[in-house]
């Protein structure tokens, strides 16, 4: 890493990140001055984003596609619920939480690395042997564990107030904390990506035969992949739990796993950029869907309310897609300025 | 005694309908490297089949569920896996995921989310008493269409034009192809073959849990996927071995886990089954066609 060349390089690539950030500051700014609903949308949209963005983190360096992440969501948001609720509210609601727990109250802001580092850790227990697996094995694993995950959380009424919705969640996340978090998320996901292990992964991605003759343990670094990507996973999470404050554990199972893989293989998998744009593009057309499902008055016609529209819609564009444009909107480029030559 | 003849009957008949769940699926992967996520669907959408012609006779109702599924599973084939075929494996799966999730909730606009209840060949639901052991005759039916279904599959796969065809567009598709055999056809067949399976494990399904969800698939097509992992991706034999070794791993923890352990019986099981991967992250039965060609 000796001379001035890579590290002008290293400068030249950090623009991605900064425009990235600087898009998503124009939309927050746009937003505030807008109604609540819009700002809504907007939340929800960059809490979307930064489980998109560690979602691509090991997609999209790996390679290998995972239906589990949104299980470190799950876990990221119940543990940040744990730590911040008041202790008479956990001591009527979670039987089975220790007491260490039980009687203290963090704040939110405290709470966030915990709760991330939770995800963390228990992706390092699951990735250790899923991450020996094939890619495509592994895959059907990741489904696997975001299957348990909802079962255990759904069933241990002691933890999670089980199937029922729990209520009390600190509010906290608005739009500029969303937003901090979401540039968080981007920085992780860009420096990831150009790190060593970064690069290594990729080029496994590409030839993962070459890749493990020339020396590269895959394992491993699928593993450091899995791990941070958790980490990034779990603080959306996090962010999701004092959105609305209100927590239901199938509301991290299908739909949003859908959602969350659906913008980034429309925006591009193999791309920062692409998971941006997909989160854009995908929260864009999910509103404007969301509206006329509950039926929309076109003067003469009343097109009546359609439960199930946006999904259906939203698997369509994604096999086009996937069809006609495999590699997403922005295929493998990342935005930047032109290089001077 | 008794209670291991119990034990067994139930891991049996459970068993066998993973495994028809996990050939399903292995049928497909085996020639078109595609994680068919739909196939729960297929089983889902045979479900509302029997609920729409319930009332007909019991032979029709069956006939009709099969023909609608394997139709579903055709047109499936050729209007979403057809474009997609030879694209890289996340490609394949995202889009499978999608159709997946596509059929899904076309169902839950026309029929609601909410669970149905269907009456479907409530006589079966009777115990059967024999050698001292009380077994509901649905467990007997779906252990002998079981058995049937894989004799005959391993007719068709060893002993027919097709059936030898197939095996060979599984070993390698583009020299079967090069070699003169209909590869669109064999694949079409092959997706014909798992409808058919769907569909039966459909019906089986319907008639013992007598309700009706547009989400029902999912867990069966899960159980299916991971008896593929753990058999040994690519394997049919694999396949079977994994659904009946998942069957038996289920009414083992059904058997030994206390009461209030039951509900997470998913979690030891998956958590089991994931012991197993670490000692052979292959799978059990290793092909030579699933291993990586440089």
């Amino acid at each position: 890493m000796a001379g001035s060349a890579p590290a002008s390089a290293w400068l030249q690539r950090a623009w991605t990140p900064v425009i990235l950030i600087a898009l998503l500051l124009a939309a927050v700014l746009l937003a505030s001055a807008g109604p609540g609903s819009l700002q809504r949308t907007v939340i929800d949209a960059l809490i979307k984003l930064i489980v998109v963005a560690g979602l691509y983190l090991f997609i999209g360096n790996t390679g290998v596609i995972s239906f589990g992440h949104t299980a470190f969501m799950a876990i990221g948001a119940y543990m940040s619920a744990w730590l911040t609720m008041t202790p008479a509210l956990k001591r009527i609601r979670f039987s089975d939480l220790p007491d260490v727990v039980a009687t203290a109250q963090l704040p939110v802001l405290v709470a966030a690395p915990i709760s991330a580092t939770a995800a963390a850790l228990v992706a390092l227990v699951i990735g250790f042997p899923l991450m020996r697996l094939s890619g495509i094995s592994a895959s059907i694993g990741t489904f696997a564990m975001l299957a348990v995950v909802i079962a255990v959380y759904g069933n241990w009424s002691g933890l999670t107030g089980g199937k029922s919705s729990l209520i009390g969640v600190p509010v906290e996340t608005d739009l500029w904390v969303a937003l901090v978090w979401a540039s968080v998320a981007i920085i992780i996901a860009w420096a990831f990506q150009r790190s060593k292990a970064g690069l290594l992964l990729r080029g496994s991605r590409e030839d993962l035969v070459a890749a493990r003759a020339s020396g590269v343990d895959v394992h491993r670094l699928r593993l450091v992949a899995f791990v941070i990507s958790a980490f990034v996973v779990g603080l959306g999470g996090h962010a999701q739990a004092h959105f609305l404050g209100i927590l239901t554990v199938n509301a991290f199972f299908l739909d949003i796993t859908f959602v969350t893989i659906g913008m980034l293989v429309i925006g591009g998998m193999n791309s920062l950029t692409g998971a941006v744009v997909g989160v854009i593009v995908v929260s864009a057309l999910l509103d404007v869907l969301r509206r006329a499902e509950s039926g929309v008055s076109l003067g003469v016609f009343d097109i009546p309310s359609l439960p199930g529209l946006s999904q259906v819609v939203l698997a369509i564009a994604m096999l086009l897609i996937l069809v006609l444009r495999p590699a997403g909107l922005m295929g493998d480029r990342e935005v930047g300025f032109p290089r001077r030559r | 005694m008794n209670n291991v003849l119990q034990a067994v009957v139930d891991a049996a008949s459970v068993g066998g309908i993973y495994a028809l769940m996990a050939l399903g699926i292995g049928l497909i992967f085996g020639i078109v490297r595609l994680v068919n996520f739909a196939h729960g669907e297929f089983v889902m959408v045979g479900g509302y089949a029997v609920l729409l012609l319930a009332g007909a006779p019991t032979v029709a109702v069956i006939a009709a569920t099969l023909i609608v599924v394997v139709v579903l599973a055709l047109g499936v084939e050729r209007i979403a896996f057809r474009p997609l075929r030879g694209a890289a494996m996340p490609t394949l799966l995202v889009g499978s995921f999608a159709v997946s999730y596509f059929i899904q909730h076309v169902v839950m606009m026309s029929y609601g989310g909410n669970t149905v209840g269907v009456d479907f060949m409530p006589k079966l639901s009777e115990s059967i008493e024999f050698g001292g052991v009380s077994v509901p005759a649905l467990q007997l039916v779906a252990i002998v269409v079981t058995v049937l279904l894989l004799a005959g599959l391993a007719y068709f796969l060893k002993a027919t034009l097709f059936g030898i065809e197939m095996r060979a567009a599984a070993e390698d598709l583009r020299m079967a192809r090069l070699l003169g055999v209909p590869t669109n056809l064999i694949i079409a067949l092959a997706f014909a073959i798992s409808g058919l399976l769907a569909a039966v494990v459909a019906v089986v399904y319907v008639a013992q849990i007598g309700v009706l969800t547009p989400r029902m698939g999912v867990q069966p097509a899960l159980i299916g996927f991971v008896a593929t992992v753990v058999g040994g991706m690519g394997s049919l034999l694999g396949a079977v071995v994994g659904g009946f070794l998942i069957g038996t791993i289920t009414v083992v923890l059904q058997i030994i886990l206390p009461l209030e352990l039951r509900d997470f019986r998913d979690a030891f099981l998956f958590g089991s089954l994931f012991l197993i991967l670490l000692v052979r992250p292959q799978g059990l039965i290793v092909v030579r066609a699933a291993r990586e060609r440089v």
